[in-house]
């Protein structure tokens, strides 16, 4: 009974800080309600889609190439507005939102493009430190975290080297580094671990694990499944030509945490 | 993280690339600027002589006493100083003395004019008080009771036609300078605009990152407005140097009327603002232009 008591106070005080962050009052920071993306006049890229992520989860989304993954995930990180249906992101409406707010809700979300999209002519560390500094910390402050973000991604000696001058895989460590620098609520990485050794891969799904433990809601798109089995808790979003498949109806419909 | 609007710091103007933003910009404000700067000096420098002519001339009369009998041209005159100096409206007269009418007749008579036997006019100049226009009439009647000989030359009359000349070049100046600053706003938007073409994929991850239209804004307005400043600078030297060029030029002609076209030092103080004036406009076109651009992304 005492347990039960506490279990309940804990998902109380979750709801009580989720409400103050913006979320849903059952803990959903992205809700998308049959939304379609469609690029110019051709065919839907995305279908319907209807799905629930909740604050804290872990999500791999998978499906073939042209599945529309990558789509999803611009979607996400608000660099696109769906052709129909709602989004909701942490508990507000992103589709009719004034462009004028999106940066505030930018500046909660990291991101880990497929292409790295990192700054040519500025070094590793001004990369990483880039989120930072557009969220004005100064630069007294940002130097550690910035040094040991790169330490931890394996590239502190490599703090003053730019971008043309580090191998694929070094760039998309930096890549990393950049997205989870800020603590973001929500990060959304396309195919992150694309070009590291499986060493790295799985160091930097540690990365992501102790991020998510930290209450980061994550968003992986992969092929990679060894990937995904090393991670213990998680849930699978799968594309399959712009349709997402749920037959349990759990991602449209997931279950309130308290009940979990 | 969730910060209102920032500036960039220092360390982040570092976002776009070192060196010139939009290629030969500079230089092309340069020339606007050079050009510019000629415009408005030659408003200011042909307002200044207007200024002048109409100050010490305008207001002048000429009385020419035509007698052609010696004995009365010197009554007559006599009887015309008499009576000028009687009207309200004269502030001074002045006979012109043999020796000043022997230089003014010099280069064309030759220095033994007024020894020939040749019937020359007496003259008389005239002052004429400002503001004084509507009693002309009084004064040309009492000439002409005086001496019915007499011709009254009003310097207004031949000045009018090279104000009107002034006055319209003093236009086209103006004109000139606004359409150099149509033309510098136009170079500094299609600039802004190829900047933000040149370092859109930069642009897109600021903004992905957070960053607001003002951030993005400030960095591509500060680089060009640095590169106007550059460009305005060349300009105004060039400028400069031509204009004392020409002074001197002009001075060393002699001639009153180009003599009284130069710059008071109010003048010069407009002509060094004006790379300054073309910074401001620069900075105002390229924030305006970019934030209009990037109110197209998302």
């Amino acid at each position: 009974m005492r347990a039960g008591a506490a279990h309940a106070i804990e998902a109380e005080a979750r709801v009580g800080a989720g409400a103050e962050a913006g979320l849903a009052s059952d803990g959903t920071i992205v809700q998308f309600d049959n939304v379609g993306l469609r690029y110019g006049t051709g065919a839907e890229t995305l279908s319907d889609l209807s799905f629930s992520l909740q604050e804290g989860g872990f999500y791999f989304l998978t499906g073939p190439s042209g599945a529309g993954k990558t789509s999803l995930l611009r979607l996400l990180y608000l660099a696109q507005r769906p052709s129909r249906g709602l989004i909701r992101l942490f508990g507000e409406d992103i589709v009719t939102m004034p462009r004028r707010r999106l940066p505030g809700f930018r500046r909660r979300i990291g991101v880990v493009f497929q292409d790295f999209r990192l700054v040519p002519h500025l070094s590793a560390f001004d990369n990483v430190a880039l989120p930072l500094r557009v969220a004005g910390v100064a630069e007294r402050d940002l130097e550690n975290p910035v040094k040991e973000m790169l330490a931890w991604v394996g590239l502190g000696h490599r703090a003053t080297a730019r971008p043309a001058t580090l191998s694929g895989g070094e760039q998309q460590r930096v890549a990393i580094a950049r997205a989870v620098i800020a603590r973001p609520e929500l990060l959304v990485a396309d195919e992150p671990t694309g070009n590291v050794d499986p060493d790295m891969a799985k160091r930097l799904l540690h990365l992501f694990d102790s991020l998510n433990k930290l209450g980061t809601t994550i968003v992986v798109a992969t092929h990679d499944l060894h990937l995904i089995s090393s991670i213990g808790r998680f849930q699978m979003l799968q594309l399959d030509r712009g349709e997402l498949l749920d037959p349990t109806g759990a991602l449209r419909h997931p279950p309130r945490r308290a009940e979990t | 993280m969730k910060g209102g609007v920032r500036r960039f710091g220092a360390a982040d103007r570092r976002l776009l690339p070192e060196g010139r933003l939009a290629g030969p910009m500079p230089w092309v404000i340069a020339i606007m600027m050079f050009l510019t700067v000629l415009a408005a000096a030659a408003g200011l420098g042909l307002g200044s002589a207007a200024g002048n002519l109409t100050e010490s001339m305008g207001t002048r009369l000429t009385v020419q006493v035509m007698e052609a009998n010696p004995d009365r041209r010197e009554a007559e005159a006599a009887r015309v100083l008499a009576a000028l100096e009687r009207q309200p409206a004269v502030a001074r007269v002045h006979r012109l003395t043999q020796g000043e009418m022997q230089k003014l007749l010099e280069p064309w008579l030759g220095g033994g004019a007024l020894e020939a036997d040749l019937p020359i006019p007496a003259m008389i100049d005239v002052d004429v008080a400002e503001g004084t226009g509507d009693r002309m009439d009084g004064l040309r009647s009492a000439v002409a009771a005086a001496s019915p000989s007499a011709r009254v030359d009003s310097n207004a009359t031949w000045l009018a036609p090279l104000g009107r000349l002034i006055g319209a070049l003093r236009w086209l100046s103006g004109a000139l300078v606004l359409l150099m600053i149509g033309a510098t706003a136009a170079t500094v938007v299609l600039a802004a605009r190829a900047a933000l073409d040149t370092h859109r994929s930069t642009i897109e991850v600021l903004h992905l990152m957070g960053a607001t239209d003002l951030q993005v804004a400030r960095l591509f307005q500060r680089r060009i407005a640095l590169d106007a400043l550059f460009g305005g600078v060349v300009g105004l030297a060039a400028a400069t140097l031509v204009l004392l060029l020409l002074g001197s030029r002009a001075a060393a002609l002699g001639s009153d009327l180009l003599g009284s076209v130069g710059l008071p030092p109010l003048a010069w103080a407009f002509l060094i603002a004006l790379p300054i004036l073309g910074v401001g406009l620069a900075m105002l076109v390229a924030r305006s232009t970019i934030l209009r651009a990037l109110g197209r992304m998302l």
